[in-house]
């Protein structure tokens, strides 16, 4: 499989990444390169292996259904780029 | 009086405890040296001189008064990736630019828990990724080793080992997705360790891979990074992975032998066109450990060379989905534009350096409609076979000898035109990462050029004691005690 411009400007725009047009083909060589590579992966037989999703064996541990943080208001606020009365202050995002 | 700056961690501890001298004087010479040479290694991305006095001034009032921890005024480095409170986490990325954290991370909250004293944030790959420290938004560290040469120290914990190298603190904290503590400690002449995923807790700890990133130590020798490893571990109900186990004593593992331990040798990891010195180290290693009383075993890893290119559709894919936090809307910085998406894309496109967008359009692309099973359900796929390669292994071996990295340090700029040359690095340390299994680093000889060479010890889950002892024999036989000339 390989990437077309096209592919890797839809890609930018799902990762919210700006792209200038002139690097566009620059990254289509560099990301064919790179699956390139990882079509290695098809010599691999992996007829009736179930998936590795965590490498601990253990269930997630359940809590407490209680409030144990909160009212922190300011110290959640202290590095917004933009904050006024208590909110973050953001571009709008509904018309 | 001695230069405190070149003791171990465990005579500091010792000096610090028969009253030989304070931590505000073993932090003050830290101090002093960090300000001269700092500038030319470009290790420390800040320097934290007065909080650094405090906490020291704080240490020695504790042990006055009787309660001193197990690191009480040990001076240390903290990876920039690792949350401190009030102090500038940025994990080396322009995006987060003065973000300070207003929480702690638990693996520094246990280091301040046991005494230890904060020098400052250790420079790295940005967030995690890279193996040359080249990506740093702070720029590339250098490696204290032939300095004249600007070799890179590795990474992504360049920083720590470079620092660790170069006497600029006694200890750091450094962390592993695919390599980046082993293979810095291996270029530097330090040694790493990269525990058990889930012996660390990574809350606080900004993330890069989630199922991969695993906190651990790098240090002068075995012993201090045992001595580290015990104080950073420990079970966290803030990380869901965080494993509920004992914390051994990591340290009384270093000196046991390996009389009767039987140690794997992975053909696959013999690869072609490998450097000689590189297959004589090994050996010498192999020879050492024989020497020592273990029995070599020849074992199999056949899905070893399926590694890497597993990692990079791993690792992009939960990178990918990380960092889709940074929008510039609650913290770090945001670039304008004309409506919300134009802000976000804006945002990101100047705050991410050109790998992290490589690894975040890579990830993007293989978890994507169409795509997923292809990729990313192929790699989950093919990461169980890897697992089940070293749990077929530990029915014949209780470790595995193998090289760290593939070659010596670089010059810095050498590699960063080609990312799959980049990532060829992390060859002989990724295949941990992707089983959860702990591996150390040691320096174990020099190569034609008298840089440093390590050999990792791969170990059984929870198993880090063995780690140690097989560690601590190598450490003991290769008697490596060149330091870089600064």
């Amino acid at each position: 499989m390989s990437v077309s411009e096209k592919d890797v400007r839809k890609i930018a725009r799902l990762s919210r990444l700006a792209i200038q047009d002139e690097k566009v083909p620059v990254m289509v060589d560099e990301l064919n390169g790179i699956l390139n590579w990882i079509e290695m992966l098809n010599e691999v037989n992996v007829d009736g292996v179930e998936p590795m999703t965590s490498v601990v064996a253990q269930v997630l541990p359940m809590r407490d259904d209680v409030v144990s943080d909160g009212d922190q208001q300011a110290a959640v606020l202290k590095n917004a780029p933009k904050a006024d009365s208590g909110f973050f202050v953001v571009p709008k995002a509904v018309e | 009086m001695t230069d405190l700056t070149k003791l171990t961690l465990k005579s500091a501890l010792d000096g610090l405890s028969k009253g030989d001298f304070t931590s505000l004087e073993i932090t003050d010479a830290f101090l002093n040296k960090i300000d001269a040479i700092n500038p030319k290694l470009n290790a420390y991305t800040l320097v934290t001189h007065e909080k650094a006095r405090e906490d020291a001034k704080a240490s020695d009032a504790r042990r006055a008064a009787g309660n001193a921890g197990a690191l009480e005024g040990a001076p240390l480095g903290i990876k920039d990736l690792f949350a401190t409170k009030g102090y500038r986490t940025a994990a080396c990325s322009k995006i987060l630019g003065e973000f300070k954290p207003e929480y702690e991370s638990t693996v520094t909250s246990n280091l301040w828990r046991d005494g230890a004293v904060m020098l400052g944030k250790l420079n790295m790959d940005e967030f995690a990724m890279g193996s040359s420290n080249e990506t740093s938004a702070y720029g590339p560290v250098v490696n204290p080793w032939q300095v004249e040469k600007k070799l890179t120290p590795g990474g992504s914990s360049g920083g720590s080992a470079s620092a660790v190298a170069a006497d600029l603190c006694l200890a750091a904290t450094a962390t592993d997705t695919g390599g980046s503590i082993r293979q810095p400690a291996s270029f530097t002449g330090t040694v790493g360790i990269k525990p058990t995923y889930g012996r660390c807790s990574r809350w606080g700890i900004v993330a890069f891979a989630s199922s991969l990133d695993q906190a651990g130590p790098i240090a002068k020798d075995v012993t201090d990074t045992a001595i580290m490893l015990k104080s950073m571990c420990g079970h966290d109900i803030k990380d869901s992975t965080s494993l509920n186990v004992p914390v051994p004593d990591f340290a009384a593992a270093v000196s046991r032998g390996v009389k009767g331990l039987k140690i794997g040798v992975p053909k696959e990891y013999r690869l072609d066109g490998m450097p000689e010195e590189i297959e004589k180290l090994w050996q010498d290693g192999i020879n050492w450990l024989k020497e020592a009383g273990a029995e070599i075993v020849d074992i199999s890893l056949p899905h070893t060379k399926y590694a890497l290119p597993t990692y990079y559709i791993v690792a992009p894919a939960e990178a990918s989905s990380n960092l889709a936090r940074y929008d510039g809307m609650r913290f770090g910085n945001r670039v304008d534009g004309k409506d919300l998406i134009d802000t976000y894309e804006k945002t990101r496109a100047a705050g991410f350096g050109a790998e992290v967008q490589r690894r975040i359009l890579i990830g993007t692309y293989v978890l994507s409609a169409g795509y997923y099973d292809a990729y990313y359900l192929k790699a989950q796929k093919v990461r169980a076979r890897i697992l089940e390669d070293f749990t077929k292994a530990w029915e014949k071996c209780d470790a595995i000898l193998t090289p760290t990295a593939p070659s010596a340090a670089f010059p810095l700029g050498q590699k960063q035109t080609d990312p799959i040359q980049m990532y060829l690095n992390d060859v002989f340390t990724v295949t941990t990462n992707l089983a959860g299994l702990p591996g150390i680093s040691v320096p174990a000889g020099v190569d034609v050029n008298g840089l440093p060479l390590g050999l990792q010890v791969i170990g059984k889950a929870l198993d880090e004691e063995t780690l140690f002892a097989v560690a601590g024999s190598i450490e003991k036989a290769a008697n490596f005690t060149a330091k870089p000339n600064l």
